[in-house]
């Protein structure tokens, strides 16, 4: 059956999963559901020690079993040391047919992929995953399914229920004998805990993992002790360097600064750039070099934004810091400036259902004004792909891609036209995870798109006369020109992997690689 | 032309690939590695055997490791590696045998 994005998504897939094709964007609006509970272990005893000895008695006490589900944060990022520990520990246990549902798995993690191999985790949900996990998924290594999710749409997912978490285990920089947990303020910080917030929450079982013990309250908590039922002291939960680097270098990279460019008179020269306005961008160093290059009109204009919000990074906490903006909410610390930035007054911890779960009564990516992304690939239909090569292989991750794609008035998209030989602005992209109907803007160093759904920002950059417009299929004409046409890569037909649309419908389907 | 002694051009940089050709076994026997190969690979080979075609190259061992080079590139690296092979590095043939 073909989706709303012209995917054909196999009707074993919907039978298997019981999902519905993508619909459209607002599909779900209003439809009511209900919430999952957890089954709660009540603690009254003022005697009751929540401390287990080692990660081992945190699984033998939560009732670690075959077929289980585990959750995971990913604010550790390439430093996370606290996936591979849990998991090594249920590999020796001799548990199998474990779902890994973490919010996102990276390079750091590749200790796993003998794991999906002899069978200790057969499914795996995450955003998104790269390296050598990912070229285990699609060369058809994992027994089951990797379901791929935005950040919100994970969110939805555990929420609803259909992502039962039996055990979540949360790396925290900070945490008291009773389990109130911080990002701050120990040896190992990300900033933020914001992803673990909903598996605080629905998780049956909820293990508080710290290498930093601090005395009882750690408060302000980020999650609080309501929550949790026990608490493992190690010697690492990650590589302080590897969590956070100092800020990324403002990139001197000409194609970029000038995509940067075409990026910031796009924002200046649309509707919404005005007193209070709001704003997300990445972490790219168009992204970077963007929020710089808005910042110097800003001063010169002197309009200010009103929330900045996402994943942040120094040129933000700059705008903090400058009073250009009245408050950063955050959900990711990307460098050590947004980690420390926290203790700014004005910025705040926010969970990641109040950033962008579609399945609340309203997340902040919904009042975004201007959101700045890139992508691997962007289709004459203006849908994107963060997630599958142009290989085939699995190597990128939502992210909060879709979610504030959607939300935003004005989602701009930088991507250059060519990543080495690959045209980035082509025909179909390998997968859609983005539906372009949440796209209005694609900027590339050939010129500036803007999608024909989207007249009134046509009409605003035409009088601007600020760059140059073309049209997607003339960008997506040159960069054939210049490349040659591709071939479409070949896949086996065995699905591997879903593409899930914020709502849990499916927005395309990834398919075993051939072998070369 | 002849393949007298192995000769290599080009670089392993991104959109650069490197040729190595040496003295074949009586035919063109092409070894490809590509980072785009499932996208390009027919075409990359399709530059190769003709720029080796218009040199009239029929016996040689060809390597190529290509790091997403465009066919302009991919042309220039045969066509050098072809050249230094023979010793000739000096008044190419710009116009006739290399276009």
């Amino acid at each position: 059956m073909k989706n709303a994005v012209g995917r054909e998504i196999p009707e074993e897939i919907l039978s298997l999963t019981g999902k519905e094709p993508f619909q459209g964007n607002n599909y779900k609006e209003g439809v009511p559901f209900q919430r999952s509970a957890p089954t709660v272990h009540p603690v009254m005893d003022n005697q009751h020690s929540k401390i287990v000895q080692s990660i081992r008695e945190a699984l033998e006490k939560c009732n670690a079993h075959d077929g289980m589900t585990v959750s995971f944060h990913h604010h550790f990022r390439e430093g996370d040391l606290i996936v591979n520990m849990v998991m090594n520990e249920i590999h020796n246990m001799g548990l199998k047919n474990i779902k890994l549902a973490a919010t996102s798995l990276g390079k750091a993690h590749e200790a796993i992929v003998p794991m999906i191999e002899d069978g200790t985790i057969t499914s795996i949900e995450a955003s998104g995953v790269r390296g050598k996990i990912g070229e285990a998924i699609s060369n058809g290594k994992l027994q089951g399914l990797a379901i791929m999710r935005s950040h919100g749409g994970r969110v939805r997912s555990v929420f609803s229920g259909e992502t039962k978490v039996d055990i979540a285990f949360i790396g925290a920089p900070t945490s008291d004998e009773y389990g109130n947990l911080s990002g701050t303020g120990g040896k190992t910080n990300c900033g933020v805990i914001s992803y673990s917030a909903v598996d605080a929450d629905c998780a049956d079982y909820v293990v508080a993992i710290t290498d930093c013990l601090v005395p009882f309250p750690n408060y302000p908590a980020q999650i609080s002790m309501t929550n949790v039922d026990y608490v493992c002291v190690v010697d690492a939960i990650g590589i302080p360097e590897k969590i956070a680097t100092g800020a990324a270098k403002p990139t001197t990279d000409q194609r970029k600064l000038m995509m940067a460019e075409y990026c910031t008179q796009v924002v200046v020269n649309t509707p919404y750039f005005k007193d209070g306005f709001s704003y997300q961008t990445g972490v790219g160093g168009a992204s970077i070099a963007s929020t710089i290059s808005l910042t110097r009109i800003m001063e010169e204009r002197g309009v200010k934004m009103g929330f900045g919000i996402g994943g942040l990074t120094k040129p933000m906490c700059d705008l903090l810091e400058k009073g250009l903006v009245n408050v950063l909410m955050d959900t990711q610390a990307f460098d050590l400036d947004a980690v420390t930035n926290i203790e700014n007054p004005n910025h705040y911890y926010i969970t990641a259902s109040e950033y962008a779960n579609p399945f609340n009564k309203g997340a902040f990516v919904n009042k975004l004004d201007y959101v700045i992304l890139a992508s691997l690939e962007v289709d004459v239909h203006f849908n994107c792909n963060v997630v599958v090569g142009s290989d085939g292989i699995i190597t990128g991750a939502q992210g909060g891609h879709p979610d504030t794609a959607q939300g935003a008035k004005c989602t701009i998209v930088i991507c250059p036209l060519l990543q080495g030989r690959i045209p980035a602005i082509c025909t179909d992209v390998t997968t859609v995870t983005t539906p372009g109907e949440s796209v209005d803007i694609v900027v590339t160093d050939y010129g500036v798109a803007v999608n024909p759904n989207r007249p009134d920002l046509l009409e605003a950059l035409q009088k601007a006369d600020c760059v140059p417009l073309k049209t997607i299929e003339e960008l997506r004409d040159i960069a054939y020109s210049i490349t040659g046409t591709p071939d479409p890569v070949e896949f086996e037909d065995r699905v591997v992997g879903i593409i899930e649309a914020r709502d849990g419908t499916i927005m395309d389907v990834v398919r075993q690689v051939k072998p070369l | 032309m002849e393949i007298k002694k192995a000769a290599v051009a080009g670089t392993l940089e991104s959109s650069d690939c490197m040729v190595t050709v040496e003295p074949g076994s009586g035919t063109v026997e092409l070894d490809l590695e590509s980072a785009v190969i499932r996208q390009f690979g027919k075409q990359i080979r399709k530059v190769i055997n003709e720029t080796l075609a218009n040199l009239d190259v029929t016996d040689a061992k060809v390597t190529v490791v290509d790091k997403g080079a465009l066919d302009c590139t991919i042309k220039a690296r045969v066509e050098c590696a072809v050249y230094r092979s023979n010793g000739i590095t000096n008044n190419l043939p710009w116009g006739g045998a290399i276009k």
